[in-house]
């Protein structure tokens, strides 16, 4: 039986190892390009957001050549509409003279018994005491994926020859990518933490630290938010996300949502608004406390929870003295209109960094005028 | 003399300033891009020298802004290549000592610049939505049939502005026509145009920030004496207009030139450049599912330049694509 599902960071490298040990034909989508985008926007509701586009997109690629395909994907009650995504994309698929197989995962504490019947259909003839062991084996993977990514966050910062950090970490997904047992996956974590320490750094470089918040998948998912990650990196800033595989699913999907977060956006936004609005405001203020310089909110265009957040952005910024920038992405490839951005806000970090930290109160504008 | 050399590539004008030591503005020159950025930096290049000819200048330092900086700072050789918003706060502090507030409306951005004692603190710009920017002001013009340096004019004649919506310039289009189907005035509908803008950019851009003055308006809609009159309106504040208004990104560039070249010389390739024939080709690589848009530049058939890559396969130019 074949499977697919979409993609999202490095979660498809979990996803492929879980699916293949129930004994499933893996289709490894391909990695969300230009031409997915294309292929989701022409077939999406118009005022659909940007991950339903993608995702919609990536099905589309794989159906046409594995119509007998079965879909895995997430669902259910919110967080926001895309709690409806995956019916919604089912049915466009059925329109379009495809009928895959579809399995939408709902939280499992508001509904059990529907996320119990779904893992018996997933897990097939799997016996249970073995899919426990491959669960506890996928958590790790997820685990090091996690500690890959932070790591690589701190080395891109610190780089010597731009790219580098970027390619060990690929190498470093990769080999974690190709290990199948517990064994293999400590040795792989081995392997792929020796390839980015190896990367020569430039420890001496004073590197600003900036928290990224927003909604899950653009947050995720590079192809969706034009590599924030990267051209942070590779301005000498380390970023650091709020949602990572492991928090995500420690704190969304197995419990009712992380509830210091929700206690320190309180204040400002009591209540559940849908997506990650909330988080996105308690997130800024934990950056804010642990001393970030400042804060990226990354959003789909249209996105109602990011929107009520933003609004909320300036107090945060004002109460807590931390820059906030908010990007809404949609499917415009304006590549240098973001890095105009980023490049203005890391300039204005700086500025305050150097004021706050170095004391020097000497301004670029100041000096520029000076002269 | 030693000067300093400005350029602002943006995506509806290019301009050039040359400033002296004192920072004073020795020429400005402001010619549209019409998409081609290299041709139209060059075409400046040659005004800037007919210009400046005789006058014993010495160009000492170069810098670059806009959204084409980087491949103008490749052509000209910039000592220094900053983004716009750097490069107008730069430019306003100098021109308005103390200034709090920029609004800046160009051809397709649009951005607020907060400073506190000379120092950035806080910037937006427009993102997915052109309007209310020079573009939507140039097209509706355009479509009333008065050339857009009038549109300031009629706007202050108006008495009674109508209301327009200005959220996205599909519908404002739709109800200007409503309005002139009603038998309002043409300069009520354009003041009401010019205050929908204004109330645009003051809710999108604008949005939660502290708007204190001094405030300085700039960019090409600054010219725009309807719009400065709504802001006015809206601020309760009084805005300047400084005299450069629609150079500001150059002259910020040529100023962060000049600190750039303290400690070393200048790379700037020299008025030759302008005659010298420029081309560009780009590429997708195929080396991963990034798919990568390579740009490769070539001056007289040599590689000069080439970027697009993320991962730094093509960065080492004796490859070719």
């Amino acid at each position: 039986m074949k499977a697919t599902f979409a993609h999202m960071g490095t979660s498809p490298l979990i996803f492929k190892m879980l699916l293949e040990d129930l004994g499933y034909e893996v289709v490894f989508p391909p990695k969300p390009s230009q031409s997915t985008l294309s292929l989701g926007a022409q077939y999406a509701p118009e005022f659909a957001c940007i991950p339903f586009k993608i995702v919609l997109g990536t099905y589309l690629e794989v159906i046409k050549d594995h119509p007998d395909i079965t879909i895995i994907s997430a669902g259910g009650f919110g967080p926001c509409r895309a709690g409806y995504y995956g019916e919604l994309q089912l049915k466009i698929l059925q329109d379009l003279g495809y009928n895959p197989d579809m399995i939408f995962f709902w939280p499992p504490l508001r509904k059990p018994w529907d996320f119990y019947q779904k893992v018996l259909r997933v897990k097939r003839s799997c016996p249970w005491w073995r899919f426990i062991q491959i669960l506890r084996k996928v958590w790790k993977k997820a685990i090091y994926l996690d500690d890959l990514e932070l790591l690589s966050f701190k080395v891109r910062a610190r780089e010597i020859e731009r790219g580098s950090t970027t390619r060990a970490l690929q190498q470093g997904l990769s080999y974690l990518a190709e290990a199948k047992t517990m064994k293999e996956i400590d040795e792989a974590r081995e392997a792929a933490f020796k390839e980015l320490k190896n990367v020569p750094v430039d420890n001496r470089r004073s590197v600003l630290k900036v928290g990224i918040v927003g909604e899950i998948y653009v947050q995720l998912e590079p192809s969706a938010n034009f590599h924030i990650e990267e051209v942070l990196g590779e301005m000498g800033v380390e970023p650091r996300r709020s949602i990572m595989l492991t928090n995500y699913a420690r704190h969304d999907v197995f419990s009712k949502g992380d509830i210091k977060t929700a206690k320190l956006a309180s204040p400002y936004l009591d209540q559940k608004i849908g997506g990650h609005g909330q988080n996105s405001i308690g997130d800024v203020i934990r950056y804010a406390q642990k001393g970030y310089d400042g804060v990226i909110q990354l959003a789909p265009f249209t996105c109602i929870p990011e929107i009520v957040a933003k609004s909320i952005m300036p107090a945060l910024s004002r109460d807590y003295d931390i820059p906030v920038m908010t990007l809404f992405i949609d499917e415009q490839t304006g590549q240098a209109g973001v890095e105009t951005r980023l490049e203005a806000f890391v300039d204005l970090m700086r500025q305050r960094y150097m004021r706050k930290v170095a004391g020097d109160e000497k301004s670029v504008i100041k000096s520029a005028i000076a002269l | 003399m030693n000067v300093f050399l400005g350029i602002d590539v943006g995506s509806v004008s290019t301009n050039l300033v040359v400033i002296d030591e004192d920072n004073r503005v020795c020429t400005d020159i402001y010619l549209r891009t019409r998409g081609q950025p290299i041709a139209v930096v060059q075409d400046g290049l040659k005004e800037v020298e007919k210009e400046l000819k005789g006058k014993n200048i010495k160009v000492c330092g170069v810098g670059t802004t806009g959204s084409a900086r980087y491949l103008t700072g490749i052509v000209v050789g910039a000592d220094t290549v900053k983004n716009e918003i750097t490069a107008h706060a730069v430019a306003a502090s100098l021109i308005v000592p103390g200034v709090q507030t920029v609004l800046e409306i160009g051809g397709q951005d649009s951005k607020i610049i907060l400073l506190r004692n000379g120092v950035v603190t806080d910037f937006a710009m427009n993102t997915v939505c052109a309007a209310g920017t020079g573009s939507f002001l140039d097209h509706q013009a355009d479509r009333l049939g008065i050339p857009i340096e009038e549109f300031g004019e009629y706007a202050l004649k108006s008495k009674n502005p109508v209301r327009i919506a200005g959220r996205c310039s599909v519908f404002a289009e739709s109800d200007m026509v409503h309005k002139q189907q009603m038998g309002h005035s043409l300069p009520d509908i354009i003041a009401g145009l010019c205050d929908a803008l204004v109330r645009n950019y003051l809710n999108n851009v604008g949005k939660g920030k502290e708007i204190l003055p001094p405030i300085v308006f700039q960019g090409g809609v600054a010219a725009n004496q309807g719009i400065k009159h709504a802001f006015k309106k809206a601020l309760q504040q009084e805005i300047i207009v400084p005299p450069h208004y629609n150079v500001m990104g150059a002259i910020g560039a040529a100023l962060l030139a000049k600190t750039a070249v303290r400690s070393k010389n200048t790379s700037f390739r020299g008025f030759e450049i302008s005659s010298l024939n420029y081309e560009t080709g780009s590429f997708e690589c195929q080396g991963c599912s990034n798919r990568c848009e390579i740009i490769n530049i070539f001056v007289e058939g040599k590689l000069l330049a080439r970027w697009g890559g993320r991962c730094g396969k093509w960065d080492n130019l004796r490859e070719t694509g």
